[in-house]
């Protein structure tokens, strides 16, 4: 017979096996009868030979080999009828482990599919993304494009392809609408491993800079404009003033850090873009594909080599400079990664606290099982039978709540992207699958394991009578001992989630009420795009941005305008070498400071101190003394002193000559609330708009921005100023519009992320803790009341029990507290090291936490202190 | 006093049972009685742990169980050896003969040996 056979038959056998044992017994009785011996005494011989039945029974099923499964069958029936019993604790139970499940997974989910998950190109391991270093200053933005050339025809070990950023206006077909592009070598598609999903990818031969212009667009964009045809292959797209033909249709999600509609060849761009010769002009990524046959290591060997013959090549752009490659997918995946891991460990904790309290809860009921459980080892049932019933029941229990936490995790999973701070890499492949399924299952079986091990640990061995014996009441000291621990261990856990959310909570206030070194207040800030008509030559360009500014003037609720091409708190910086002697320092040892390129009303719209000298007018042309205005960071470095209006410094991407220094600003923290402090380049320079050389306005004009300060709120304006701006040919566009106090707050999202999310988790913690607390004890003086009985008897006053139950939550609560400060030390620590502007943990942030959890854990001791204290003693005594 | 009884040697009840079913097919109390008479009374056969033992053995394939009707007329589980028990009960035989050959040797070597 099959096992699965046996298992059906169930019945059937132990039919047989009671059959098969009668037969003996009687064979041998009647044996015994027939040499003389009384029928009731043979009985008595015949079983006293065989042992007692229901043991030999028991062995015969355990021969059978499919025991466990029996087992199992019938601890599942038993644990749903003790269950259906307690619907009130089953309720509480399952929701406390859906919500804690439910949490975890969801972590997991977005973790699973944003960092473990490989990229969703062929041979994702093979992708690398290129960088390069400086031994001064650290890592580059990027390469430049000369160097990028080199590297491609050099390396044996790797496939190259490289990108830059890109945008403009379409302005036919459709709406005229500004876009985002991309210029792309013509390899990246195949390096990546994908095709277009219409056409074709672009051909080598059209990665020139006099081939014909063509373009591939986003799927999105196809949708969009060309109503999703394939006869959109083919078709003219004017982009930027120019007409394009479009070749391929690029693949729905296809992102190079964030979407983009438009993608160009890369080497079409060196007509108007005078960096493309530039060696020093790094504004390139790379990524690379490893050829057959190599690995990581031979390319970055290779790689080391190359960058060192670029070096001695060109001393001038590329002396110290080194290069290497990383897996592309930690690169997409960038700064993430600490938080996710964070928050993964913080609902953990809040998923520990709930195991922990579902064990007090589950203990409190064994321990007045105990009786039940003594009964049923005297009726032959071994220790490991009913631990292994024990877990049965409370697995069934995780499982349930996994199930629910799933369901929960399935339906929160895209709010929670939604709510994610600036954009997650790779949020449109998240989604459950058997991985996540895994890990929810895993979840729920260990945190069944985890509560279940308590009670299957206090099944009785020895002493079965003595407990069969004891009345229900009595209670033995480990249990006591137990329920503490638990007690001890939520509180230790609840306090280091509330103490980082504390730390959180006093970093945010801290970082907010910095002052950012500028007026936030009223002000508007936006790209804009010139009428592509206009970019044909300098003079043109000079006066499309004197009228736009003249025209955005007369807005009525605009104070003053300004233009700039990096605005503080947004995306996008200029970092450019600079010296303060005549003899240059050696290449790439210069110190860098970040360069904002603006119009003489700058420092008006954004409000920032004019400490010294005077900032831009209308005299700075690009025929008249180069100037610059530095802010008080770098007059200290470079100068020591702040006094440094009339000196000279040298910026030689701006001008071959030195330029002179007018004037003197405020630090402005363009990196950030947070992250100004640790950044890298802290120093600030400006120069004016008007002394941009004609070569480079074409460039520039397509990253500049408007600013204005406004009178009324500055949200109003925005449609005034885009009606105004649009141009003769409405073909001018205002595009990405943000708020100064946007920007300001918006920089500190991940702090106020972080804070939101341990707040709720520490809130949970609490809640959970006290609920625990509340239990336990509520459990462990029901245990007491003979006790208190006798003790009123002797004199005790209510006030006197109520001291004797809350000083027994006080030592547990403040063992707990002692442990749980430790923790969140060193949690602090690593808080420290992760979230940029962190501050330690101080006396201030436990002054306010501890207290709270103290009052709250006291609190919930106090009712059952109270129902302690209205003991009738009479009644407590006979309970006895 | 009857003489002391000595226990059976681990792992030899199955070798026994499987000798005695291989005689003809045979039911449990049977098995016992055989077990009792053919080795006088020497080794104790636990009785509690015959059934188990056959259970085992069944569900190893070694042992297959029909009911039949018993001399007296009642309904009993006889059990036969399966072909996969018949090989079993030779190896098992031969491996026993071995160890008993190597220990009765040991045994001799020390008595002229070291005396």
């Amino acid at each position: 017979m099959n096992w699965w056979k046996r298992l059906l038959r169930r019945t059937q056998m132990e039919a047989q096996l009671e059959k098969e044992l009668t037969f003996h017994l009687e064979q041998h009785t009647s044996q015994l009868v027939a040499r003389g011996i009384t029928l009731d005494e043979a009985r008595r011989q015949a079983r006293l030979a065989l042992g007692g039945p229901e043991q030999v029974k028991e062995k015969c099923r355990d021969a059978r080999g499919t025991r466990w499964l029996e087992d199992l069958l019938q601890d599942t029936r038993y644990a749903l009828r003790a269950f259906r019993k307690k619907p009130g604790f089953t309720l509480v139970a399952l929701l406390i482990l859906a919500l804690g499940i439910g949490a975890t997974t969801v972590m997991f989910t977005v973790i699973n599919s944003v960092l473990l998950r490989p990229l969703s190109y062929p041979e994702p391991d093979r992708l690398l993304t290129l960088r390069v270093f400086t031994d001064q200053i650290g890592e580059l933005w990027g390469f430049s494009h000369p160097d990028f050339t080199d590297v491609k025809h050099d390396s044996q070990t790797l496939g190259l392809a490289a990108w830059t950023y890109g945008g403009g206006t379409i302005s036919q077909p459709g709406e005229p609408e500004y876009v985002n592009g991309r210029q792309i070598s013509a390899e990246l598609f195949s390096t990546l491993g994908i095709s277009p999903v219409q056409g074709r990818a672009f051909r080598p031969d059209e990665d020139r800079p006099d081939a014909a212009a063509v373009a591939m667009i986003s799927y999105g964009l196809w949708q969009r404009d060309f109503g999703g045809e394939p006869s959109a292959i083919g078709r003219s797209l004017v982009y930027d003033g120019k007409p394009y033909t479009v070749v391929g249709i690029a693949p729905s999600g296809f992102q190079l850090d964030g979407e983009a509609d438009v993608f160009t060849p890369l080497e079409q761009r060196q007509a108007t873009d005078p960096r493309m010769q530039n060696r020093a002009a790094r504004f390139l990524r790379v990524m690379a594909r490893l050829r057959p046959g190599f690995g990581l290591v031979e390319s970055r060997a290779e790689l080391a080599l190359i960058a060192r013959h670029l070096a001695e090549e060109y001393p001038k752009s590329n002396a110290g400079l080194s290069m290497s490659a990383y897996p592309l997918q930690k690169e997409l995946v960038g700064d993430v990664v600490s938080t996710l891991w964070l928050l993964l460990c913080a609902v953990g904790l809040v998923l520990l606290i709930a195991c922990v309290n579902i064990a007090s809860l589950l203990l409190a009921r064994a321990v007045s099982r105990e009786r039940e459980l003594a009964m049923r080892v005297a009726l032959g049932a071994g220790p490991g039978r009913l631990a292994r019933q024990c877990l049965t029941e409370t697995a069934i229990l995780g499982l349930g709540g996994g199930v629910l936490g799933v369901v929960l995790a399935f339906v929160s999973i895209h709010p929670f992207i939604a709510f994610w701070p600036g954009s997650l890499p790779r949020a449109e492949e998240i989604h459950l699958d058997w991985r996540v399924l895994l890990f929810a299952v895993g979840a729920s079986l260990f945190s069944g394991f985890l509560f279940g091990l308590a009670p299957a640990l206090r099944i009785p061995v020895r002493g079965v009578e003595q407990t069969l014996r004891a009345g229900a009441r009595s209670i033995a000291g480990s249990s006591r001992r137990l329920h503490s621990a638990f007690v001890i261990s939520e509180i230790a856990l609840a306090v280091v989630l509330l103490v980082s959310a504390g730390m959180l909570g006093h970093t945010l206030l801290a970082l907010s009420s910095l002052d950012p070194g500028f007026n936030n207040r009223n002000v508007l800030a936006a790209h804009f795009a010139l009428s592509p008509a206009t970019l044909e030559n300098p003079e043109q360009i000079r006066h499309a941005w004197q009228d736009v500014l003249n025209r955005a003037r007369r807005v009525p609720g605009v104070e003053s305008v300004a233009l700039a091409d990096i605005i503080p708190m947004r995306e996008g910086e200029n970092s450019l070498p600079y010296w303060t002697t005549a003899t240059p320092p050696p290449p790439n040892q210069e110190p860098i400071a970040l360069a904002s390129c603006v119009s003489p009303d700058y420092l008006k719209v954004m409000g920032i101190p004019l400490r010294q000298g005077r900032f831009f007018n209308e005299h700075d042309r690009i025929d008249s003394q180069p100037v610059v205005v530095i802010d008080d960071n770098l007059a200290q470095h470079a100068f020591g002193t702040k006094d440094a209006v009339g000196k000279r410094i040298w910026i030689p991407a701006m001008n071959p000559g030195p330029l002179l220094i007018v004037g003197i600003v405020g630090h402005v923290r363009h990196w950030g609330l947070a992250s100004d402090d640790q950044s890298r380049v802290r120093d600030q320079m400006y120069y004016p708009f008007a002394q941009v050389p004609a070569s480079l306005l074409h460039f520039f004009s397509s990253i500049m921005s408007i600013a204005a300060r406004t009178t009324i709120p500055p949200s109003n304006v925005v449609e005034s100023l885009r009606r105004e701006l649009r141009g003769a040919t409405n073909d001018q566009a205002l595009y990405e519009v943000h708020t100064m106090d946007q920007l300001v707050s918006a920089s500190l999202t991940r702090q106020r992320f972080l804070l939101l999310l341990f707040g709720i988790f520490a809130g949970l913690a609490l809640l959970l803790a006290c609920i625990g607390i509340y239990g336990v004890l509520a459990y462990l003086t029901s245990q007491r009341v003979p006790e208190i009985g006798v003790r009123m008897t002797l004199g005790a006053k209510p006030l006197d029990v109520i001291r004797l139950v809350l000083g027994q939550s006080l030592v547990m609560i403040f063992i707990g507290v002692g442990v749980g400060i430790l923790a969140a030390l060193a949690a602090g620590r690593i808080l420290n090291r992760l979230v940029e502007g962190m501050r330690p943990a101080d006396i201030s942030t436990f002054g306010i936490t501890i207290p709270v959890l103290v009052l709250a854990a006291l609190f919930a001791s106090f009712v059952p202190a109270r129902r302690a204290s209205r003991v009738d003693p009479v009644s407590a005594l006979r309970q006895q | 006093m009857a003489p002391a009884k000595s226990d059976l040697p681990q792992g030899t009840l199955d070798l026994l049972i499987l000798k005695v079913i291989a005689l003809g097919p045979v039911h449990g109390y049977a098995i016992a009685q055989r077990l009792e008479q053919v080795s006088r009374g020497v080794v104790q056969v636990p009785e509690g742990s015959l059934y188990p033992a056959l259970h085992r053995l069944e569900n190893r394939g070694l042992l297959d169980g029909d009911w039949k009707e018993t001399e007296t007329g009642r309904e009993a589980k006889f059990y036969r050896l399966t072909r996969k028990g018949m090989k079993q009960l030779k190896t098992e035989m031969a491996d026993w003969q071995r160890l008993i050959d190597a220990v009765g040797l040991i045994l001799e070597l020390a008595d002229g040996g070291a005396l």
